[in-house]
């Protein structure tokens, strides 16, 4: 067959199509966790200590009057913006989780790898551990989370910062992980220190927001975490592109005419947003955010981001909102540390579904 | 015609963390619908010449044109268009179809959002075909083989619709069969469809037989530019690749280990087998002597298959093979 430069003429059946991906069924997957993400939403709203029928639950969102006035307040004070936060949150998480991974080429990477946590739990450490005013702060109920949560966001914003600022003279992100991973380990061995020296209700305060929490975002805040994490995801909705680019490491993504620097510096920005004012609100809540991209690219069966990114959008705000689910035990007045919960209904959930798909499962990217 | 890629005083090196230059002074050209092929021992600076002419890498001193433009200038994008390369890292990014990675170069084509146009498949469809990896499309780019991959590498530089082709040793992992293949597929695209592609290699003999011109970079000193075989009559090739213990043999075209002799034998016979022969007895460090050698070898033929005899002193040795041939000879110098 001779070559012929690009155009040539062609029977309209010879082009394309043949192997094109199924986007309808894709399409098709998208809606399904949608519905699922609906039914989980709902059902968070329904479950607890006290079981509420789902049909006032209903009546109850689109503004009537339950049967039970104390209802109202459960469902509308207590759990809706617990529901909302976890949807966020999960989202948020996943949605950096793969630009982290896709960034890095790397599929250990998570939206913390660049010390968002780190940074995080040190600027909360500071104020448990090393003031004396922690009691204060506790005992003054949404002021006292304010205070914890003013600090994971200066503690996250400082470290991001400076890996932004350096990553500027950086050309390889191998370096820039790296880098990450080194700020990571510095604020971790200040928060050690803290801890070592720290009083122990301090240290019992520090403890139980690493454990993680949907259930301390009041109204006001979930507008703050609402907008920033909506800013973050429409970064990243617009970054799709690049990131299917970098898939092929930083030498192809250039010479297909990406500023790699350019793309480097959204995606942090977009992941910083996401996972910074997440673990903020949160606390650093692990295994979501490396273990979702993983299980989209699984289910999906593809590496384009331009699917990606609303799987790990739906898929993340689902399992966020299961997590929290369990974690509540509903029917009872215990509640379970929420990152106990993630990792030990996830992991296992992540093998066996990893080991199902059979040999062909590989990380990410090698 | 005018050259699609050429430099002007080119220098070649990198500036951190020291300025080190690797060339300098190189002034080549590039045109439509010619296979070059770079080739140089390692330490030349094959790969920075090649980054340097892809931009990948900032030349020190010089300029690259790219049709009749500065291509410091250049947009990355407008860049994208014209020229596309194919690299030595290894791609594997799992879940990726080998349909969508060709997709990918459709990149600096499509819109923000990267959605395909009908016009655009056509394309993917056709670099698919002319490399001839159509039956791939669906697989997954981590299942393929070596060459599966790198044909797959090299219909997405295709897709990228470029003037330039710059492949950094495209057939380096591959087997012989492979190898051929790949460059086979090069020269058609550059004769039949006006690419102009540059390619390094290590693979003389390849190169020889397939380059249209050679761009030979020495350790010390200028490029030099030929066809394969000026280079090889002027001996340009020779003292390049003159190292100890390896040399250029320009009767063959290929590599010759340079080791002493250790005996020197006559031999009479014919065809193949002879010319096997000459080369079994080359490796082993005999040298040829029709005059003045004790030691004749015959190469001849009886019902059972081929037979060599070895004469000296009026003795007579049979040996059915190469191997024992080899062995008694040594053992017998």
């Amino acid at each position: 067959m001779p070559i012929t430069p690009y155009p040539i003429s062609k029977s309209p059946l010879d082009s394309s199509a043949v192997w094109r991906a199924t986007p309808g069924l894709r399409q098709f997957a998208l809606l399904g966790l949608s519905i699922a993400l609906l039914g989980a939403f709902l059902a968070s709203l329904a479950l607890g200590s006290v079981a509420i029928p789902l049909s006032e639950v209903i009546t109850i969102l689109q503004g009537g009057e339950p049967s039970q006035t104390s209802w109202l307040y459960i469902v509308l004070t207590l759990r809706l913006p617990r529901a909302l936060t976890a949807i966020l949150a999960g989202a948020a998480l996943a949605v950096s989780g793969l630009q982290m991974q896709t960034l890095f080429r790397n599929p250990l990477a998570e939206p913390f790898i660049l010390g968002i946590s780190a940074g995080a739990s040190l600027g909360v450490a500071l104020v448990t551990l090393a003031t004396g005013t922690v009691g204060a702060l506790a005992g003054l109920g949404w002021f006292g989370h304010l205070g914890l949560t003013g600090a994971a966001i200066s503690g996250a914003a400082v470290v991001m910062s400076l890996v932004w600022v350096i990553g500027r003279r950086i050309r390889h992100n191998t370096t820039l992980l790296i880098l990450g991973l080194m700020f990571g380990y510095v604020a971790s061995a200040i928060v050690s220190v803290l801890i070592h020296f720290g009083a122990p209700e301090q240290v019992q305060l520090y403890l139980n927001w690493t454990f993680g929490s949907f259930s301390n975002v009041n109204g006001q805040q979930l507008a703050v975490l609402a907008t920033v994490v909506g800013v973050g995801l429409i970064i990243a909705y617009f970054l799709s592109k690049p990131l299917n680019a970098l898939l092929l490491g930083e030498a192809y993504a250039r010479s297909m005419g990406l500023s790699v620097t350019v793309a480097r510096y959204w995606v942090i920005a977009s992941a910083a947003l996401l996972a910074g004012t997440t673990t903020a609100y949160c606390g650093p809540i692990a295994f979501l955010g490396i273990a979702v991209p993983h299980l989209c690219r699984a289910l999906f069966r593809t590496a384009d981001h331009r699917v990606l990114l609303p799987a790990c959008l739906l898929l993340g705000g689902l399992l966020a909102l299961l997590a929290d689910c369990v974690a509540r035990l509903p029917g009872s007045d215990i509640s379970l540390p929420l990152n106990a919960v993630t990792a030990l209904i996830g992991a296992p959930t992540v093998m066996w579904i990893l080991l199902h798909q059979g040999q062909r499962v590989e990380p990410a990217s090698a | 015609m005018k050259p699609v890629l050429e430099t002007c005083d080119l220098a070649i090196g990198y500036s951190s963390p020291v300025r080190r230059r690797v060339a300098e002074h190189i002034a080549v050209q590039l045109w439509p619908g010619e296979l070059v092929c770079l080739l140089g021992p390692n330490g030349a600076g094959k790969s920075t010449l090649l980054r340097t002419l892809a931009r990948m890498q900032r030349p020190l001193a010089g300029q690259v044109r790219l049709q009749g433009e500065d291509m410091g200038q250049l947009k990355p994008r407008d860049l994208a268009r014209r020229l596309s390369v194919v690299l030595t890292e290894r791609v594997e990014v799992n879940r990726l179809t080998v349909a969508a990675l060709v997709a990918l170069g459709r990149y600096p084509y499509t819109e923000w959002s990267g959605q395909l146009s009908a016009a655009d498949d056509k394309i993917i469809h056709w670099a698919l075909q002319t490399v001839g990896i159509v039956e791939l499309a669906h697989r997954s780019e981590t299942e393929l083989s070596d060459g599966e991959r790198q044909k797959a590498m090299l219909a997405r530089a295709l897709a990228q619709e470029p003037t330039v082709l710059i492949l950094d040793e495209p057939t380096a992992f591959l087997d012989l069969p492979r190898r051929v293949v790949i460059m086979n597929t090069l020269r058609r695209l550059a004769r039949e469809g006006n690419y102009a592609i540059l390619l390094s290699t290590h693979d003389l003999d390849l190169a020889l037989r397939c380059a249209d011109r050679i761009w030979l970079l020495p350790l010390q000193g200028a490029v030099q530019v030929g066809a394969p075989e000026d280079l090889v009559l002027t001996g340009a090739l020779q003292s390049v690749f003159q190292s100890e213990g390896v040399e250029f043999d320009p009767y063959t075209g290929s590599f010759k280990l340079s080791q002493p002799t250790v005996g020197r034998v006559a031999l009479s016979g014919d065809g193949l087998p002879r010319l096997w022969t000459e080369r079994a007895l080359e490796r082993a460090g005999f040298c040829l002597d029709e005059r003045t050698a004790a030691v004749r070898i015959t190469v001849t033929v009886d019902t059972t298959g081929l037979l060599w005899w070895i004469d000296w002193d009026n003795s007579r040795l049979e040996c059915r093979s190469l191997l024992e041939l080899v062995a008694r000879l040594t053992a017998g110098k």
